[in-house]
């Protein structure tokens, strides 16, 4: 789904169903399935398909916490910072997480195999401490259990 | 109108469910644990029984689950993990029940099921998800079927009979919702909030994933009643499973007459459904704020009225229920009103779903009548602690919610007995805390969760619940005062009596149950700079005592190097240098070192 640097969508072709205001959150997320982010070039791809000022389109995308301006790495991983998720620790595996890729939340790994961000309950409260890479959710996480699953990722 | 068995095939959903069935429970939590592997493994294994991917049952804890049924015998398997699946393929060969990774032989049978009542979820984890002929063989579109006999009041009437109130958590009389909305003219949204944001809560994520149909037909119901023609899901970008289902869902009712033009064969009777995804957004659960981002917009709530049953979408009359809600009104039909209002409390009736998380033995989503207690929910169902662990508190409705301390376990879980202590329902999340975990800090993980998602409109809880973290902040470093603690008070107090909409009204509820239920954890902080649950880290300190062998195991772990000492002699803990990761505490073997 993301990096798709090699393959690039025609931005054209992903917005050419979208011409509403209304339609600015849906097409907003088919842009990040398309490429990973959201950039400031599709952005006013965007604004000039629907008709509406700039401002509109970077409104939605600073609000939700969904949209990125930045791209992620081949595996993005998300850390569940949900309440179940904290009385587990989870504070302490996403620092692990941290140190493990030398970067800090929010950062992508140098050579763009990884980045990783913390996130609000992905609902996965039962299996807690858990995590989601791509659609992936991982539960009952250990250290241990993090090493087998970023190291096996290449 | 039609038949039921002009639509499908129901005598194969009959057979199917009656006859030699494998399931493997395949919803998010179920692949969590390996269910998808434990599916593949069983499908290569060549039995000759059919293999039917189901739900989630709601026993999360014992996932991945699996159950056999053959030759009449029901066998539910727990922790059947791929490695687990030759030895339970071996035992379904020999025609034997295989003991050691049996749960039971019906729901009933295990003690997480004693106390529930299962209406909502009497589907989960027994159907196909996406087999509309099991769905209904079971049951399914009975409700409809009734309501479709009757004229759209008689079924808001039966609704109202029913005391269903809004499983959201305000707690709204559906039956009273839907009467407003039916009065109005013209075309009219109706909205199900499947916007779950709440950490802790998931049951609508199980509903959405492990029985959608149910959904789709309580809202085929809910739009006969109020007379629209357009339904929309909101539902969380998070939940890509549930998505999927629903998408699946909708185009299999859509192909047999149970969505889009003269369903079920009644004319004029239209309906369809789309799905919206949030973006990521815990203020969207809020109904003016769910549709400015419908609309396309930011997240923003407005102030009401008018409410969205006047102005809701294109400023039309829109009706939002909640997909707990919206499931329950199929159940409704399906039964009666009046045998509904026989479940539950005085006040309220029905069954909520519950999710079970922390730190307890048996996790997961329950379904218990309204009226239950605390003390039942987290014993008899969640199995308690493990060895060794204490009660401390349980935290209810998210972090919208309050605390409970074990004083009050005694609660019935209702929405008027919880407010009367402080808490309410909310979604249903219920978090159960053990005595390593402190409450400030609690309270501060949900300050920084609602300061994070206020959407910063208006200054009481924008500005609010960053000041009340910061005092929190302070606190948990050991630099709060006694004044610390009234300024806290005041402003929570302000935050709640002042801010625009739910989220900032109730995002003071955990400070000030945790200020009136764990005071004394307050001033052990600000008085005495200590945590008594050892939880606040720069409040700990470590040192090493007489009983010290000299075996220099700490020296070796510590990962800044603060340990100092001579081999066979009693080492040293340089406090400045120490940063209270607790890795010598965890490794001395001889209980040399003290933590205060």
């Amino acid at each position: 789904m993301n990096n798709h640097e090699s393959l690039k969508p025609d931005i054209h072709k992903v917005l050419k169903k979208y011409d509403s205001k209304k339609d600015i959150i849906p097409a907003l997320q088919d842009i990040q399935e398309n490429f990973g982010f959201v950039s400031e070039e599709n952005a006013e791809s965007l604004a000039k398909k629907i008709n509406s000022p700039l401002v509109d389109i970077s409104g939605v995308v600073t609000f939700y916490n969904m949209f990125r301006l930045k791209p992620v790495g081949k595996y993005h991983i998300a850390i569940c910072r949900g309440t179940a998720c904290h009385v587990q620790n989870s504070e302490e595996l996403l620092k692990y997480v941290e140190k493990k890729l030398k970067i800090k939340t929010g950062e992508i790994t140098q050579d763009g195999r990884f980045s990783l961000e913390a996130v609000n309950c992905i609902g996965a409260c039962a299996k807690a401490p858990a995590m989601m890479i791509h659609d992936k959710v991982y539960g009952q996480l250990t250290e241990k259990k993090i090493d087998a699953i970023l190291d096996s990722m290449k | 109108m039609k038949y039921i068995t002009e639509i499908v095939d129901l005598k194969k959903g009959y057979d199917e469910l009656r006859e030699d069935r494998i399931t493997v429970g395949m919803a998010t939590c179920g692949i969590s644990a390996g269910a998808d592997k434990t599916y593949e493994k069983l499908q290569e294994s060549l039995l000759d029984i059919m293999i039917d991917p189901v739900g989630c049952a709601g026993m999360c804890y014992a996932e991945p689950i699996v159950t056999v049924m053959k030759d009449g015998l029901l066998s539910i398997y727990g922790h059947v993990t791929e490695e687990k699946v030759p030895m339970l393929v071996q035992s379904i060969k020999n025609n034997i029940v295989c003991s050691e990774l049996l749960l039971g032989h019906s729901l009933e049978e295990i003690d997480y099921y004693r106390k529930q009542k299962r209406i909502l979820m009497s589907n989960c984890g027994k159907i196909n998800p996406l087999s509309l002929h099991q769905y209904i063989a079971n049951g399914g579109y009975g409700g409809l079927t009734r309501a479709l006999k009757l004229s759209s009041q008689d079924v808001i009437d039966e609704v109202k009979v029913s005391g269903l109130r809004g499983r959201g958590g305000a707690g709204f009389p559906t039956g009273t919702k839907w009467e407003i909305i039916a009065q109005k003219q013209g075309k009219k949204y109706l909205v199900c909030n499947g916007d779950e944001g709440d950490p802790g809560a998931f049951m609508n994520r199980t509903i959405m994933e492990s029985d959608p149909f149910r959904l789709i037909e309580g809202m085929t119901i809910a739009a006969y009643a109020i007379g629209s023609d357009h339904g929309i899901i909101y539902t969380r970008a998070e939940y890509p499973l549930a998505i999927t289902t629903l998408k699946q869902a909708i185009e299999i009712a859509k192909k047999h007459d149970l969505l889009g033009k003269n369903i079920f064969g009644v004319k004029d009777f239209d309906f369809d459904i789309e799905i919206k995804k949030g973006a990521g957004a815990f203020v969207c659960g809020e109904e003016t704020a769910l549709i400015a981002s419908i609309m396309g917009k930011r997240g923003n709530p407005r102030f009401r009225p008018p409410y969205p049953a006047e102005k809701g979408i294109d400023d039309l009359p829109t009706n939002i229920n909640n997909v707990s809600t919206l499931s329950l009104v199929t159940s409704i039909l399906g039964m009666t009103g009046k045998e509904f209002a026989r479940i539950g409390s005085e006040k309220t009736k029905g069954t909520a779903m519950i999710c079970l998380t922390g730190k307890i033995q048996r996790t997961g989503v329950v379904e218990v009548p309204m009226g239950i207690t605390l003390k039942e929910i987290v014993y008899d169902i969640g199995g308690g602690f493990s060895s060794g662990k204490k009660f401390k508190a349980v935290q209810v409705g998210g972090p919208a919610g309050g605390c409970i301390s074990e004083k009050e376990l005694a609660t019935a879980l209702d929405y008027d007995s919880l407010s009367s202590i402080g808490a309410i329902l909310g979604s249903g999340g219920i978090v159960v805390v053990d005595d390593t975990a402190c409450m400030i800090d609690m309270a501060k993980y949900f300050m920084t969760f609602t300061k994070t998602e206020s959407c910063g409109k208006c200054t009481p809880c924008r500005e609010g619940t960053t000041r009340m973290y910061e005092i929190l902040d302070k606190i948990t470093k050991g630099l709060g005062t006694k004044r610390d603690l009234e300024l806290l008070r005041l402003l929570a107090m302000f935050v709640k009596e002042n801010s625009l909409c739910g989220l900032g009204q109730n995002s003071s509820n955990p400070i000030l149950s945790t200020l009136n239920k764990f005071y004394d954890e307050y001033l052990e902080h600000v008085d005495h700079k200590r945590c008594p649950s050892h939880s606040c880290k720069n409040l700990l300190a470590y040192t090493i005592l007489n009983n010290c062998v000299g075996c220099g195991h700490c020296a070796r772990v510590c990962p800044v190097q603060c340990i100092s000492g001579r081999l066979k002699e009693r080492h040293i803990i340089d406090q400045n240098k120490c940063i209270r990761c607790g890795a010598c505490y965890e490794a001395c073997a001889f209980d040399a070192i003290e933590r205060k």
